[in-house]
């Protein structure tokens, strides 16, 4: 066996000054890490679905079946569209900021209004 | 407009060298390949809203004039938090790519390197050469935040994490570039028996072909031809010699040289090909390499290149800035300069006749059959352009590029 760190290699830095794009580079590292979590959240499910999947057809659930498991076709859609859900629904914020970009009349601030009122 | 559903992981191709993936390796490929679509397709295009709604008006109320440069508007979009928030996922999701795809190679260490090793051992095919030295534009820094790049060793002797760019591609491609890989190779040929319908060629050149998975389609659509594989560097070309073994070739070469001075004699190609490569080296180097294939091709031979398209003087200042993106930020520095350069001037001065030049473009060709009838896929590099498809139109059609070249003079 070659004594190589396969945990440290696979982490391994690309050569090259990183860009971090938000104003404090905390916020690109709390980031990153979310994203790494969320990515084995997905993980889990998906494994999740396999076993449900394996128990309805009545395959015995082991560690060589659930990795032998190919979806069919109309698995791997409703796979595919829980992944799709699923990453719409942590980037949602992201989703919104956009439509407030895109139309300012959902921007109305409510505190504003709340104050003008109260100063009648 | 339909959002796309990319394929499962579980249908790419597999070949003598694939490393084992888990099912959890798998399902984190899903996620990433899903990911990649949502911020092609769902995030990206906000980036202009950001651009027209708020960096725009910033800077016209600041200078009182329109924005005269890309790089300008680059510095200014650096403030947008909605710009911010997309560039950090973009080279987040790239380096999760990276990640996940030297995990699945690394934890398989000995068993892959002693398959490699196996099937090079004394195969005359596999032609290293240790006094070729990696150009300093390859090593300053790792292109496409791939860690090693092409040419890093893990232990001397051995083919670094090369697999390992194989393993992720489908991630950051989202299949765009078919089932194995290999959709830009399979449009070069599609372009070419179009184009050329008689051209034969015997010997043929991939210059900067890493470990061949575009050029393994030059040699089977002409099986009676012999292909060289040339890079600087030698881990891709351990993986990919044994890879090539793998799957059956016998008419590939493997050769370690660099493009730009080879020790090939004159006049021995019929064809030279390059993909995707002259955008990764350097102003110098793109110059030395078409005069150096002027050199290698026999009268009649054919030089082709496919790149994204570069700038004309009227692309507009937006399109130069998303289109210059990957060469600030995705660690692919020369692709701003090269970005500006007119190939055809290029040609001419390494010798080719102005009345021999052509171009146009391909579409990367997915192979039938592989994927699910109801995956679509995205282009990396326009991806609103499929996000305006039919998820059954666009299952057929991939990553779009330019190809341009020349033939030598007879
Ligand atoms: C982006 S990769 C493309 C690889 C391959 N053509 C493909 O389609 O995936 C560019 C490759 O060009 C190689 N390269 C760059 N400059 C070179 C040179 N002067 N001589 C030989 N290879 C070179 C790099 O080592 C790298 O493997």
């Amino acid at each position: 066996m070659t004594n190589i760190d396969v945990n440290a290699l696979a982490n391994a830095k690309a050569k090259g000054e990183r860009p971090y794009f938000f104003d404090d580079p905390a916020v690109e590292r709390v980031l990153s890490i979310t994203m790494a979590v969320a990515a084995e959240v997905a993980v889990l499910r998906e494994r999740m679905d396999t076993i449900e999947r394996l128990m309805e057809s009545g395959t015995a659930v082991t560690k060589a079946s659930i990795d032998a498991y190919k979806p069919d076709d109309n698995a791997a859609r409703e796979r595919q569209e829980w992944h799709a859900a699923y990453v719409a629904r942590i980037l949602r914020i992201i989703h919104q900021e956009l439509q407030a970009l895109e139309d300012e009349s959902l921007n109305v601030s409510s505190k504003k209004l709340a104050d003008a009122q109260a100063d009648q | 407009m339909s959002a796309i559903l990319p394929p499962t992981y579980d249908r790419t191709g597999r070949h003598g060298l694939t490393p084992e993936v888990t099912h959890d390796d798998a399902a984190r490929f899903n996620f990433l390949t899903n990911l990649n679509v949502y911020l092609g397709q769902r995030v990206f295009p906000g980036i202009k809203q950001a651009f027209e709604k708020r960096v725009k008006p910033k800077h016209l109320a600041r200078t009182g004039v329109d924005f005269t440069s890309h790089r300008d508007i680059r510095d200014e979009m650096r403030a947008d938090p909605y710009y911010q928030a997309w560039a950090a996922l973009r080279v987040n999701t790239m380096e999760m790519r990276q990640q996940a795809g030297r995990h699945v190679v690394l934890r398989q260490y000995d068993a892959m390197t002693e398959k490699i090793r196996a099937a090079n051992a004394g195969k005359n095919t596999l032609q290293l050469d240790d006094k070729v030295t990696v150009p300093e534009y390859l090593s300053q820094v790792d292109n496409h935040w791939m860690p090693g790049s092409y040419y890093g060793e893990i232990v001397p002797g051995d083919a670094g994490a090369v697999a390992s760019y194989e393993v992720g591609l489908f991630v950051t491609t989202a299949g765009s570039m078919s089932a194995f890989g290999d959709g830009a190779g399979r449009a070069i040929v599609k372009f070419v028996k179009e184009r050329f319908p008689n051209f034969q060629p015997k010997r043929i050149l991939d210059l900067g072909g890493a470990f061949g998975i575009n050029s393994l389609p030059l040699a089977a659509a002409f099986p009676d031809a012999e292909l060289v594989v040339m890079d600087v560097g030698a881990p891709a070309l351990r993986y990919g010699h044994a890879r090539a073994q793998s799957m059956g070739y016998t008419n590939v070469q493997f050769v370690q040289a660099n493009g730009e001075h080879t020790n090939f004699p004159a006049e021995s190609f019929d064809w030279i090909q390059t993909t995707m490569t002259l955008h990764e080296t350097s102003a110098n180097a793109v110059v030395n390499i078409l005069k150096e294939c002027q050199r290698l091709l026999k009268p009649g031979g054919l030089m082709l290149h496919l790149e994204q398209p570069n700038f004309a003087p009227e692309t507009p200042l937006w399109e130069r800035f998303t289109r210059d993106w990957d060469a600030w930020y995705n660690n692919e520095p020369f692709w701003a300069k090269f970005h500006t350069m007119n190939v055809f001037d290029l040609m001419a001065d390494a010798g080719f006749a102005r009345d021999t030049h052509f171009d146009g473009r391909a579409k990367a060709d997915i192979e039938a059959g592989r994927y699910q009838p109801w995956a679509g896929t995205l282009s990396r590099h326009s991806p609103e352009q499929k996000a305006a498809m039919s998820q059954q139109e666009s299952a057929r059609k991939g990553e779009g590029w330019y190809l341009f070249g020349a033939t030598k003079s007879t």
